[in-house]
């Protein structure tokens, strides 16, 4: 239905616009956002749009450049001390806009409380766990220790909002959507929360940084597509987040808006099975088992790679809003390694490949996809069936709603299957994809496809030790340049996000897909 | 009279429990949410903390009767991801869309009956004739189309409504309604038309066809001979005739209003519940989703005893005792 809607709208393009979008009050931003706001507690679900809103409202030790490069939030700098401390200092006379000044006992405030919520889906623990003790050197001083050398610090504290103390300690969860205990140290205050509907924000004139243009701030919640267009071609909001590709050429061709782009940080991959020796969906052509896993053979997964032929995805089903990926993490990204190059399409080196490997005729597979998660994806999943049925790897399409993908992923149901992959750091997304399965240390929790290499496990290790970030990236390129020449995952494509906007407007576009009103200026 | 609405009640709890049932065993079917919304950071303790948090590593029979446990003392349990009890959740969305559904039950009503009324007197007439026409459209455009078509022409093209969303507030007996206020009309008109459409075709045929069928009948012929009036003859004694199964029609219709106005409450971005439910599904939020069929569930119930309640009004040869529903 979605497609048909989607269709409908292409349809209704067709139109013209006999009227110009009234505009706004000059001082008034209306914002429609894609996907549901569900709580002001900025500690309780790390949701994409939850922690849109908090970004407005709180800040964080450490902060994300537009190219999603840490740079300095409510700390001013940061640095390891010894091998498992590091040292926060804080920036001087920010103020919480029930104007008390943010001191470090805020900032262990904060990073305590994410643990005393136990009723999460999606707990922000994983970034305070690796934290063991926390110590208040003076009123601007933090330090944290690590069990052990940890370099993600600086980033997980990224993740990690700051609230004043006094405002919410008390305050339950729940009690946050009324606004209780919602003071943070953003450039906007909380002003309203209707649940499914909008969130009503109004700039706080003690901001220490940027003074934002807008007074007022409206994120309206318009989850479907071609609804969310319609809002602004209509007037009724200025700008728009997550803009559908197919509209993209008709909003660009429109003279009355304008659309901002940017690579995101979002990888979309193959995971292969490399575990198992019968793996579903994995059959002769006539669809008996194989008597082995193909996808063990190094030369079956780089034929698989070359079987596909990225800039034709890129071109014609994402409508140029992606880039050919060749690592797991996206260009400007830590630990990005860009000697390595996308993969050549080269049908007939797969064929080779093939054969070499044993399998002259090819054999069939069956590829999942979520059909609802990425830009496309379905899409995406039945180009690459064709061009895999090419190289002679029969293939079939199997795409279920995300709901029920990532429970059957996790169960271990797929042979071949998609998976969509944003991270702060290379070495932190090898850690969660490609580092071998381990429970205990927690390595590879999404490595579907149980890929396992001593060698790169202790790269990652040894560059999640590096505290010096030089020397630390310099590791993780290596890393990851080893999982990809050895084919452990097929990386496809990086996501490109999409904002639209009245013309009048600008957005300073970012890698890490937020939405944030005061990126937005008039122009 | 009482016996029938104590075996009534009787016959519906059985319904939401057998319901709740099916609900719990099929989301349960499925998985939990961890798995949708956990952290992509989160290592497999995480995971493992996460579900025993929300309590479901437990067996899933244990889960139920949990939740039986505290259905009884009024608790549906708190939603995974909004962390605030189901049952609000839902209480809160619902003003939204029962005035949406009532609203466009009402412009189903008041347009459809008259010209069904005029296409059933005057079946040859061009009048007639264009009116059927148009209702087929009523029937056969699927609503989402129409929504779009609604926004582009009223929206974009000529910028007489809003495009989506609800407008202010007032409160009216404690409960927050939109229609008080001219910016809240004009955001109801279109999804509300929208939600209407088919309902209003259905009413314009089934009256037409009731008129047909009552203005050949004896009594009819019979009021005419004694010289009554037009307005009277179709006014009282047609319309009282016809009006069994308009009511039953409508009555079911406007359970589905309410139950299924997901369409136009995600075109139109109208905070409602079916938006909730839909939202809920994705997510698995188990809770919201039984507590909402439960509730729907109830509405059924009761809607379907008011329609039988309003034929004995309607037809004294409806006796309630004897009906076995």
């Amino acid at each position: 239905m979605r497609s048909l809607a989607t269709l409908a709208a292409a349809l209704a393009f067709a139109l013209d616009f006999a009227l110009a979008p009234p505009a706004a009050t000059a001082a008034d931003l209306r914002i429609a956002l894609a996907a549901d706001v569900t709580s002001m507690d900025p500690h309780f679900v790390n949701l994409q749009p939850n922690n849109l809103v908090a970004w407005h409202v709180f800040d964080a030790l450490t902060r994300l450049d537009d190219n999603a490069r840490l740079v300095p939030g409510l700390a001013e700098s940061w640095k390891a001390v010894d091998a498992t401390t590091w040292e926060f200092k804080l920036k001087r006379g920010v103020k919480f806009h029930d104007g008390s000044e943010l001191t470090a006992e805020d900032v262990v405030y904060s990073l305590d409380r994410p643990t005393t919520i136990v009723n999460s889906p999606g707990s922000f623990v994983p970034f305070t766990r690796p934290i063991v003790a926390k110590q208040i050197v003076d009123r601007y001083t933090v330090r944290l220790k690590t069990a052990g050398p940890y370099a993600m610090v600086p980033y997980d504290v990224n993740s990690v909002f700051i609230l004043s103390k006094r405002a919410a300690a008390g305050v339950r969860p729940e009690e946050f959507n009324q606004g209780k205990g919602v003071i943070g140290t953003g450039p906007y205050y909380f002003v309203a929360f209707k649940r499914g509907d909008r969130v009503e924000l109004a700039r706080h004139d003690q901001y220490a940084g940027p003074r934002p243009a807008w007074d007022k701030v409206t994120l309206r919640i318009i989850t479907n597509d071609p609804a969310r267009i319609a809002a602004l071609l209509a007037g009724d909001v200025d700008a728009i987040e997550q803009v559908p590709t197919a509209d993209l050429a008709k909003l660009r061709g429109n003279a009355g808006f304008q659309v901002a782009q940017k690579v995101s940080w979002r990888t979309i991959f193959l995971h292969l099975d490399q575990f198992r020796d019968r793996v579903p969906g994995i059959t002769d052509k006539s669809g008996r088992p194989l008597d082995r896993n193909p996808f063990k053979d190094a030369r079956v997964r780089k034929a698989v790679s070359l079987a596909i032929n990225r800039p034709a995805i890129v071109e014609r089903v994402m409508e140029g809003a992606a880039v050919p990926a060749s690592n797991l993490v996206a260009p400007t990204v830590f630990g990005h390694a860009a000697a390595l190059k996308p993969e050549p399409f080269d049908a007939d080196g797969a064929k080779k490949l093939l054969a070499e490997a044993g399998f002259p005729n090819g054999f069939s597979a069956v590829l999942n996809a979520p059909n609802n998660r990425y830009v496309n994806d379905e899409r995406i999943a039945q180009a690459l069936a064709q061009m895999l049925t090419r190289v002679g790897i029969t293939t079939r399409v199997e795409t279920s709603p995300a709901n029920v993908y990532f429970v059957k992923a996790r169960n271990q149901e797929f042979g071949l299957a998609m998976l969509g992959w944003g991270s702060f750091s290379g070495d932190l997304a090898l850690r969660s994809l490609v580092a071998t399965f381990d429970a205990e240390r927690g390595f590879g929790t999404w490595n579907w496809g149980r890929y396992s290499n001593a060698r790169l496990d202790g790269l990652v290790i040894q560059a999640l030790a590096t505290l010096d970030a030089g020397k630390r990236e310099a590791v993780a390129r290596e890393a990851m340049t080893m999982g990809m020449q050895d084919h452990a995952v097929i990386p496809l494509h990086h996501q490109m996000t999409s904002w639209a906007m009245r013309k009048a407007l600008a957005y300073t576009a970012r890698t890490d897909e937020l939405t944030l009103a005061y990126q937005f200026r008039a122009q | 009279m009482l016996v029938y609405l104590i075996r009534r009640a009787t016959q519906s709890v059985v319904v939401l429990l057998v319901m709740s049932l099916l609900v719990f065993v099929g989301v349960y079917a499925i998985g939990n949410p961890v798995d949708i919304l956990i952290n992509p950071n989160a290592d497999q303790a995480d995971i493992e903390r996460a579900i025993k948090g929300l309590g479901l590593d437990k067996p899933l029979w244990e889960q139920y009767l949990v939740f039986l446990q505290q259905a009884l003392a009024g608790d549906l349990g708190k939603s995974f991801v909004f962390n605030v009890p189901a049952l609000q959740l839902i209480l809160e969305r619902m003003p939204a869309t029962l005035e949406l559904a009532v609203t466009a039950m009402l412009i189903a009503i008041v347009f459809g009956i008259p010209l069904g009324l005029w296409a059933g007197l005057k079946p040859d007439s061009v009048a007639g004739k264009t009116i059927m026409t148009g209702s087929i459209l009523g029937f056969s455009l699927p609503t989402f189309w129409v929504g779009l078509m609604l926004i582009m022409v009223f929206s974009v093209d000529l910028g007489w409504l809003p495009s989506s969303g609800r407008g202010p507030t007032r409160e009216l007996l404690g409960i927050p309604v939109s229609f008080l206020s001219w910016e809240g009309i004009k955001h109801l008109i279109m999804p509300a038309t929208n939600l209407a459409l088919f309902n209003l075709a259905l009413v314009i045929r089934l009256t037409r066809a009731g008129t047909r069928e009552a203005l050949m009948q004896d009594y009819v012929k019979f009021a005419r001979a004694k010289g009554l009036s037009d307005a009277r003859v179709i006014g009282v004694h047609v319309l009282k005739n016809i009006s069994i199964p308009i009511v039953t029609v409508t009555g079911l219709q406007f359970g589905t209003l309410i139950a299924f106005a997901i369409v136009t409450e995600t075109i139109f971005a109208w905070p409602g519940m079916g938006k909730l439910l839909i939202d809920s599904i994705h997510v698995l939020d188990r809770p919201v989703i039984v507590a909402y069929l439960l509730i729907i569930v109830t509405f059924f119930i009761v809607i379907n005893l008011l329609v039988d309640l309003a034929y004995s009004l309607l037809d004294p040869r409806v006796r309630l005792a004897d009906a076995k529903a």
